[in-house]
């Protein structure tokens, strides 16, 4: 093989290199991609992770949209878990609280992580909470139990076809994990 | 055209001497369904099929006139053209037409399949390994439902039950989804381990259930009937053992079973303050034991490998009750905390079960009532 | 290959190979490790029939006979790992290696010592993958997909086979990477790129979807590594992640990976249509750009594996468009193998049947790829055993098919012998009526309903089940008529002595042809001076 080619090869070969390190990397990046894109399209019914600030919205009295709250358990979480309310009626642009209670039910702490989710999942961008326990890990002491708020408000600029969202929490068992961390 | 299939069907079979005295009954096409959605699927499946069959007959008669003329056998002598871009072109215009024709009614089904509005009544559907969990949003009725005894019984390695002797092997559950006919049902699906799928092919379609996340989708089911669904997506042992049942009635008819249900729940939240002796627990545990246990700790107790250990004569059943009831409730390793699953009446039979069955003999039981203090989170309504 | 080896340590003894078994352990020599990759794709279809055979038998009939079911999920995941990572990418890198060089007149492939390397790490990506069916808790049952969390629940095979996807991921890597820098490098000065035979062309086209796909798969295992020790939350919704975001990333590799076993199929199929036909093939030129177009929406269509996961509608509606554009450079191909029968001088040796049963067998697929793309329907067919016939289709009557045709076409090339007419015709008529016994009816299954990946089912699918089991024996005790007659070719005993052209009229259509048969140890030490430009 003549030294020309070789270097050509060489050559070729570490950008070649390149294009494979850059898509690993790539791999990695489709992770806050995929973030940004399920803020944009509400896949999985995201919403907000931090509390937003309560701005005052112009209250949509014609309108009513039922909002409904769904509890369940990740690996059946001992943990007792319940929505105050099944359902609430509310107007786009006013502001509401409801209240969630959970209750360890072991004689040990826990740390435990509710997921909110929304269905139908395009209209969780109008979905804002301004006060949620989903926004960090709950510790709870042996047998503890508590009412939390939950404070939202549907934005009216919510498309006029959404007539009923429901809102579902799912309650992780993050004890063991915070252990080892 | 049906009939003309099925007929070449059981030819083949009988060509092939299979068709034996337990001939079953199969089908070669897509169910049409019992829902407006499962009809304009079918519909569109036909018409997707018989395009490419259209197009199939012309590319391959084409083909194969070629393969009979132009062969060298037959003295044809081969032309040297490789290039005309008039045919070039038609062979691209002419298949992006048809895609066209064919994406306008996927469309329109695709749209009609993502309007949720103006549901009547929701149920949650919760996907666990390996069992399905229903609750009724609004009337609170809540239950679980998981693969027939008899199914389970004969679905065991070896278990010398013939499945044909079995009814809707396999497609059987203890506790069928019972919902009213001409009425918008929207599901909200999610998942409490791993990712299950739920799908019954009358209604036309199937969602994943993901822990964490809500998944929804309808339907309007026009016919009474019973129809049958299993998983659809690999959740691990016993993924094929998981079917749904949904009985679909007429509405007053499911206002007597909403009845029924909600007196029988207040029944079994009695029963557990009830003083129950040994032998009625344990008989009870039985069955208890074969749908909620005997899938990973297998029929006979003996357990399988390191991650599924052995009731027999395991340190823990046979040890303090107390340290078992903990165990059984709050869940480890692989195994599920149960104290959200069973009743207490059920809960307290099973812990008698395995302590005195499958060959421990401790001798000790405990009561619903007990449980009961134990566990107030045993879903009681009271809203 | 001993015949080779043979004849040239007595013509050319210093560029020779290495005597004995250390010849195959440190050869560089393309052919050497051609042959390596071909002889072990062979062993490892194998492997992975057997993990099938046992497959079929448990569904012949209903009720749960001969495994537990979770060793039922244990042989459908390896089944197919061992075929996709053992078997069919492995058997094409193997004709790359041989043909590619041959074909471009060069004498070798641009970085022999990496060709090496990238050969023994499949091995040890393979043994590793392997050996997880001997851990505590089994090997991987999650399926090929290593969808979580269910894959997290694996015992301790799951680190073992993440690092096996790595070194499979390492060599494939490597073998593209060697692959594209020869295309690109070392052509004669005449070969052009517009004058690369179709094989060529589709292998660099492929190479460039690996370097860009197999990166991402070997994130997307790290990240279920991290996840299951480490702590980190990428697909685990209780840190924070979602379980749906490793499906994006997995199929985003996943897509594209199809496309990895089908490319160099067409390219195989586009140099011996031609050959037997005695025809140039039809429309070159929108064969490679038909082929660009494939590998260029094979990124942008992931997704329609996932309709049901709950995308909203306009994700459907995108990746239902896209998926669907597909179907027309793929129509374009079938189209042009057609036309490139069409009034030619047709004879039939047996990679030619195999070549036209797959051009009428992966349009088969390609018919329920475009019934699939429309998403509502795969609403009902997703995740059924419909599926399992179409990518089936795709893959069996189509890859395989097609690694056994260039398996006959070019042996005599290699060998210096031709095979068994009669009995290489057998294996072909074998394997066309079984391969469609056994799949054929898996449609009518989907479609009413039987779920894939289940190791038991309702007894209304027991009749079409015992069919694709019956099917499934014959085919898989056919390929053994493949072993014998390859064998037998390679030991040349009452073999026919194969002429340099070996087909009639080949030299006009590669460069391969113009060389002896048996192919020296070392070729095109000087490019050749006249290229057959038939196909243009
Ligand atoms: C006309 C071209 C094709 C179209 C339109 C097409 C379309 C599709 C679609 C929509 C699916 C997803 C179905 C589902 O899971 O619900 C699928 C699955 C699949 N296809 Fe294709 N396909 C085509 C060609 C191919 C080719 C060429 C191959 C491989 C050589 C292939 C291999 C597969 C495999 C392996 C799967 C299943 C993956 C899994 O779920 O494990 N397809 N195809
Ligand atoms: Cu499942
Ligand atoms: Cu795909």
């Amino acid at each position: 093989m003549s030294d020309n080619l070789a270097e050509k090869n060489k050559r070729l070969v570490r950008k070649l290199v390149i294009i494979v390190l850059l898509m690993f990397g790539f791999g990695y990046a489709l992770v806050p991609i995929y973030d940004v894109f399920c803020d944009i399209t509400g896949i999985n019914g995201k919403t907000n992770k931090t509390a937003a600030n309560e701005i005052v919205y112009k209250i949509d009295k014609n309108r009513e949209i039922t909002v409904e709250f769904m509890t369940a358990l990740n690996e059946s979480a001992p943990i007792l878990f319940k929505s105050e309310l099944k359902q609430i009626k509310v107007h786009p642009g006013q502001y509401y609280t409801v209240n969630f209670y959970a209750e360890n039910k072991t004689n040990k702490p826990m740390v435990a992580q509710a997921i909110p989710s929304i269905s139908p999942g395009l209209t969780a961008e109008y979905f804002i909470k301004t006060e949620c326990f989903c926004f960090l890990e709950q510790t709870f002491k042996a047998n503890e139990g508590r009412t939390m708020p939950v404070r939202f408000v549907i934005d009216p600029a919510l498309p006029d076809k959404y007539r009923r969202i429901t809102l579902a929490y799912t309650f992780f068992d993050n004890t063991e994990k915070s252990v080892k961390k | 055209m049906k009939k003309t299939k099925q007929l070449l069907a059981y030819l083949i079979l009988m060509a092939l001497g299979l068709r034996s005295a337990y001939a079953s009954d199969y089908t070669l096409n897509l169910m049409k369904g019992v829902t407006k959605v499962s009809n304009d699927i079918y519909d569109l499946h036909m018409l997707v099929l018989w395009i490419c069959v259209f197009i199939g007959i012309a590319v391959f008669g084409t083909m194969f006139y070629s393969i009979y003329h132009h062969r060298k056998s037959k003295g044809h002598k081969a032309e040297q053209f490789h290039e005309n871009t008039t045919i070039e072109i038609l062979w691209t215009i002419i298949p992006t037409l048809i895609l066209i024709g064919m994406a306008i009614p996927a469309t329109q089904t695709m749209l009609e399949m993502e309007d949720v509005k103006d549901s009547d009544m929701s149920i949650k559907i919760t996907g666990w390994q390996w069992k399905w969990e229903y609750e009724y949003m609004s009337n609170g009725i809540h239950f679980f439902s998981s693969l027939d005894e008899k199914s389970n019984q004969a679905r065991q390695l070896n278990s010398g039950i013939n499945p044909r002797s079995v009814p809707h092997y396999l497609l059987n559950v203890d506790n069928p989804l019972v919902i009213p006919i001409n009425t918008k049902i929207r599901f909200l699906f999610t998942a409490a381990d791993v990712n299950h799928a739920w799908w019954v092919p009358e209604l036309g379609w199937k969602k994943d259930a993901i822990p964490g996340f809500i998944n929804e989708s309808w339907t309007y089911v026009e016919k009474p009937g019973t129809y049958r669904g299993q998983c659809a997506e690999l959740c691990g042992k016993d993924h094929g053992f998981m079917p749904i049942v949904i009985i679909a009635m007429e509405q007053v008819d499911y206002n007597v079973w909403v009845e029924e249900q909600l007196v029988s729940a207040k029944a079994a939240a009695n029963s557990a303050n009830k003083e129950w002796s040994q032998e009625e627990l344990f008989a009870k545990g039985e069955t208890i034991y074969a749908n909620s246990c005997a899938s990973c700790h297998m029929n006979d107790g003996a357990g399988m490998g390191a991650t599924f250990p052995a009731i027999t004569n395991s340190p823990i059943v046979t040890g303090d009750i107390d340290g078992q009831i903990k165990i059984v409730m709050n869940g480890q390793g692989m195994m599920p905390a149960f104290g959200t699953m069973l009743s207490a009446v059920d809960f307290a039979a099973v812990i008698t079960y395995t302590r005195n069955g499958l060959g421990n003999s401790v001798g000790d039981f405990v009561q619903p009532s007990k449980i009961k203090s134990l566990l107030s989170a045993v879903p009681e309504d009271d809203d | 290959m001993s015949a080779v080896a043979v004849e040239n340590e007595h013509t050319h003894d210093a560029h020779g190979a290495e005597k004995g078994f250390l010849r195959w352990i440190v050869t560089t020599n393309h052919k050497d490790i051609g042959t390596m990759y071909l002889v072990f794709a062979l062993i490892m279809f194998f492997v992975g029939g057997t993990m099938a055979l046992i497959i079929r038998a448990e569904l012949f009939e209903p009720g749960m006979q001969f495994v537990d079911p979770q060793f039922f999920n244990s042989m459908t995941t390896m089944h197919a790992l061992v075929m996709v990572f053992g078997a069919v990418m492995p058997g094409f890198v193997g004709f790359a290696n041989w043909m590619i060089p041959m074909m471009i007149g060069a004498p070798d492939m641009a970085l022999p010592r990496m060709n090496n390397m990238s050969f023994w790490m499949l091995v040890a990506g393979m043994l590793l993958m392997a050996s997880t069916l001997f851990m505590e808790g089994g090997a991987p049952a999650a399926g090929w997909t290593f969808y979580p969390p269910l894959v997290l629940q694996t015992g301790n095979a799951l680190p073992f086979a993440v690092f096996a996807v790595h070194l499979l991921g390492i060599s494939s890597i490597m073998g593209a990477i060697n692959i594209i820098a020869t295309i690109l490098n070392m052509r004669a000065p005449k070969m052009t790129m517009m004058k690369m035979p179709l094989f060529v062309w589709t292998w660099l086209i492929t190479g460039f979807l690996l370097i860009a796909i197999m990166p991402v798969f070997a994130g997307a295992v790290t990240m279920l590594l991290t996840d299951r020790f480490f702590d980190t939350s990428f697909f685990d919704a209780a840190g924070g992640g979602d379980p749906v975001l490793y499906q994006h990333i997995f199929w985003f590799f996943g897509h594209p990976e199809v496309y990895v076993m089908i490319l160099p199929t067409f390219g195989i199929a586009s140099t011996i249509i031609p050959v037997f036909a005695r025809k140039p093939l039809f429309g070159y030129s929108s064969m490679v750009y038909a082929t660009i177009a494939i590998a260029f929406l094979s990124f942008i269509v992931w997704a329609h594996h996932m309709f049901t996961v709950g995308m909203p509608i306009a994700g459907e509606l995108f990746f239902m468009y896209t998926t669907m554009l597909i179907a027309i450079p793929t129509g374009v191909k079938v189209f042009n193998w057609t036309a490139t029968m069409w009034k030619g001088s047709m004879t039939f040796e047996t990679p030619m049947l195999f070549s036209i049963a797959f051009v009428v067998l992966f349009t088969m697929g390609g018919f329920t790829g475009v019934m699939m793309s429309l998403a509502p329907l795969d609403f009902q067919y997703h995740d059924t055993y419909f599926i399992v016939a179409h990518f089936h289709y795709t893959l069996v009557p189509a890859s395989v098919f097609i690694l056994m045709a260039g398996g006959y076409f070019w042996l005599p090339k290699w060998t210096g012998n031709m095979y068994d007419e009669k009995l290489a015709t057998l294996h072909f008529w074998l394997s066309a009526i079984s391969v469609n016994i056994l799949f054929f009816p898996q449609h009518f299954l989907g479609l009413a309903g039987m779920p894939r990946r289940i190791p038991d089912y309702a007894v209304q699918f027991a009749d079409w089940n015992m069919v694709s089991s019956i099917g499934a024996f014959i085919f898989g005790f056919s390929q053994l008529i493949f072993v014998y007659v390859v064998i037998k070719t390679i030991r040349g005993k009452n073999c026919e002595k194969a002429t340099d052209e070996v087909w009639e009229d080949a030299h006009k259509h590669g460069l391969e042809w113009t060389l002896s048969s048996p192919v020296p140890y070392h070729t095109f030490a000087t490019p050749p001076e006249k290229i057959p430009t038939e196909h243009l």
